[in-house]
């Protein structure tokens, strides 16, 4: 790693990443601070529910959701939160490297002496990290509203560690398979529709599969693998889900490396 | 040693061509002109050196090491310039120098004062602000700030005013009699005929002549320009004469052979004028280009 490569890729990550945090950390607050009032007609709510379509309830990942334990309600709104930093983390992983030949900048940086895999480690690591503070303002935002509007409940804290502790493998889903298909492709015009479709994408894959109650698919999105439903009613992960992604994202970051160590950087013609 | 060394280098772009076979060498210490006519692969040669694209095949070696290779320790004593610059936007021209900086070995903070002073770089100004003649010298400073023994140059000058251009060709004189050796490719002839020792001239991404300057001009066409009583173009209709012409009461033509036999047909003439010129490299390329 390069400490001077990191430095500006973090600097110049950093804007952004404040905003998606700020966001995301508003988005939080919004949800939570409306749960007093959905608890109290909790049963209600519950009873109205049950009378939906089985299938839309399924789309939003609201099936069997108990709305009236703070934690059963936070994993509703969680689901918004991932879609969140499913874009945020695609966004990273797709600009990484494509954004420096959109710009032609990358020219100057790999002209001076240090070796592609050196480059790419410091972006990854630099990326990364940005994403780790929103991770960080996730964590500190959910413990902070939840506290602060549960009333008199109580909560299982082991669950909710267990749910926020995903993030970050959720997040290393984005922005490996980001990174590898921009350098699958020979250019990305621009990075925002790639991250929409692939953040999206995921999303609505999973709402589908829940949907029509098919298994095969669906097992590939993160947004399956760490249902926050799921997760928050069993204690525990998807163990063989979970093992997709890690796998996913072991074999898009060597490919990564491998693509990017032969890539020809194009040139304005 | 040889600075550059390049062996049947090839570059194809899926199957658009690059460079086909090109070979030459760059001695130490001289300033090597590369010529040719846009898309004609001379970005591409420079960009095979610098490993930003890698060869389909062929190799090449910088200062005896292979420019693949040892690529990220050879860049250490390499300056580039490229045809086009672009540089992180928002950050000022500063932090991009001492960015820059930042990769090399040692102190460069007192070079980029210097270099910009020379050029006339506000240093304190947003790059995105920058007209493209002033992103150039940006460049221009970017390239030289380590003090390279190795500069390749992309057609520099585009967008730089004839003041800033006389000012970076000392530059690049100055630093050539350090004894830094450059790579010069430019379709701009002039410039290349006044910087450089050699040319390599490239066409449709093959290299199809290699000389001295001054052996090239003197082994190619003599421009003879005769003015005298009466006289007709067909006068000279000789072997070797063409491009045969006479307009405002001169004959003018180019010829290739035995200089005497044009001065004997001259010599019995009564000529008010006479000149006989070396062509410039613009026409020589012109002719290569025919």
């Amino acid at each position: 790693m390069s400490a001077n490569i990191f430095k500006q890729e973090f600097k110049m990550n950093l804007r952004s990443v404040i905003i998606w945090s700020v966001s995301i950390a508003a988005l939080i607050l919004v949800f939570i601070s409306l749960f007093s009032s959905f608890a109290k007609d909790a049963e209600l709510l519950n009873q109205a529910m049950a009378r939906f379509p089985k299938e839309l309830l399924a789309a939003f990942g609201m099936t069997d959701l108990d709305l009236s334990t703070i934690l059963g309600y936070y994993s509703f709104a969680f689901l918004f939160t991932q879609i969140c930093l499913a874009i945020q983390a695609s966004n990273y992983g797709f600009s990484m490297v494509s954004i420096e030949e959109r710009e032609w900048t990358a020219d100057f940086l790999l002209t001076k002496p240090v070796g592609r895999t050196q480059i790419l480690t410091s972006k990854f690591l630099a990326a990364l990290s940005g994403l780790t503070i929103t991770n960080l303002v996730v964590w500190i935002s959910s413990f902070a509203f939840i506290n602060l509007f549960k009333g008199d409940r109580t909560y299982d804290t082991g669950a909710l560690i267990l749910l926020l502790l995903s993030i970050i493998v959720f997040q290393l889903f984005f922005l490996t398979v980001g990174l590898v298909v921009s350098l699958l492709v020979k250019r990305i015009r621009s990075v925002t529709p790639y991250a929409m479709a692939l953040g999206f994408g995921m999303y609505v894959l999973s709402a589908f599969g829940n949907m029509l109650g098919e298994n095969t698919l669906e097992n590939i999105t993160p947004f399956k693998q760490f249902d926050p439903n799921y997760i928050i009613k069993q204690s525990a992960y998807n163990l063989p889900l979970v093992l997709i992604t890690v796998v996913v994202i072991l074999v898009s970051l060597t490919g990564s490396y491998l693509l990017y160590a032969r890539r020809d950087i194009p040139a304005v013609v | 040693m040889s600075a550059i060394e390049v062996n049947n280098l090839t570059k194809y772009y899926g199957k658009a061509r690059g460079i086909i076979d090109v070979s030459f060498q760059v001695d130490e210490k001289e300033i090597f002109g590369f010529i040719g006519p846009n898309g004609a692969g001379k970005s591409t040669t420079i960009r095979l050196l610098l490993s930003l694209i890698y060869p389909t095949s062929g190799s090449a070696t910088i200062f005896g090491k292979d420019c693949i290779k040892y690529g990220p320790e050879l860049r250490q004593e390499i300056g580039y310039l490229p045809s086009d610059v672009f540089y992180y936007e928002g950050m000022k021209v500063i932090d991009l120098l001492k960015y820059s900086a930042s990769f090399y070995q040692k102190d460069c903070t007192e070079r980029i004062h210097e270099l910009s002073e020379v050029m006339e770089l506000e240093l304190h100004r947003r790059i995105e602000d920058l007209s493209y003649g002033n992103k150039k010298k940006v460049g221009i400073v970017q390239g030289l700030l380590h003090q390279p023994k190795l500069l390749f140059l992309d057609e520099p000058t585009a967008g730089l005013d004839p003041l800033m251009q006389r000012n970076f060709f000392q530059l690049i004189r100055k630093e050539n009699k350090r004894g830094v050796t450059v790579f010069f490719s430019s379709h701009i002839l002039g410039e290349v005929q006044r910087m450089c020792n050699r040319v390599a001239i490239i066409k449709e991404g093959r290299i199809i002549e290699i000389a001295d300057i001054h052996t090239l001009q003197q082994n190619n066409y003599k421009k003879v320009r005769v003015e005298a009583d009466g006289v007709e173009a067909a006068y000279f209709d000789l072997p070797g004469v063409t491009n045969l012409e006479r307009s405002n009461g001169a004959v003018h033509f180019f010829y290739k052979g035995d200089i005497n036999t044009i001065i004997h047909k001259i010599g019995e003439l009564k000529v008010s004028d006479v000149t006989v010129e070396e062509p410039t490299l613009e026409e020589i390329f012109m002719h290569y280009y025919e």
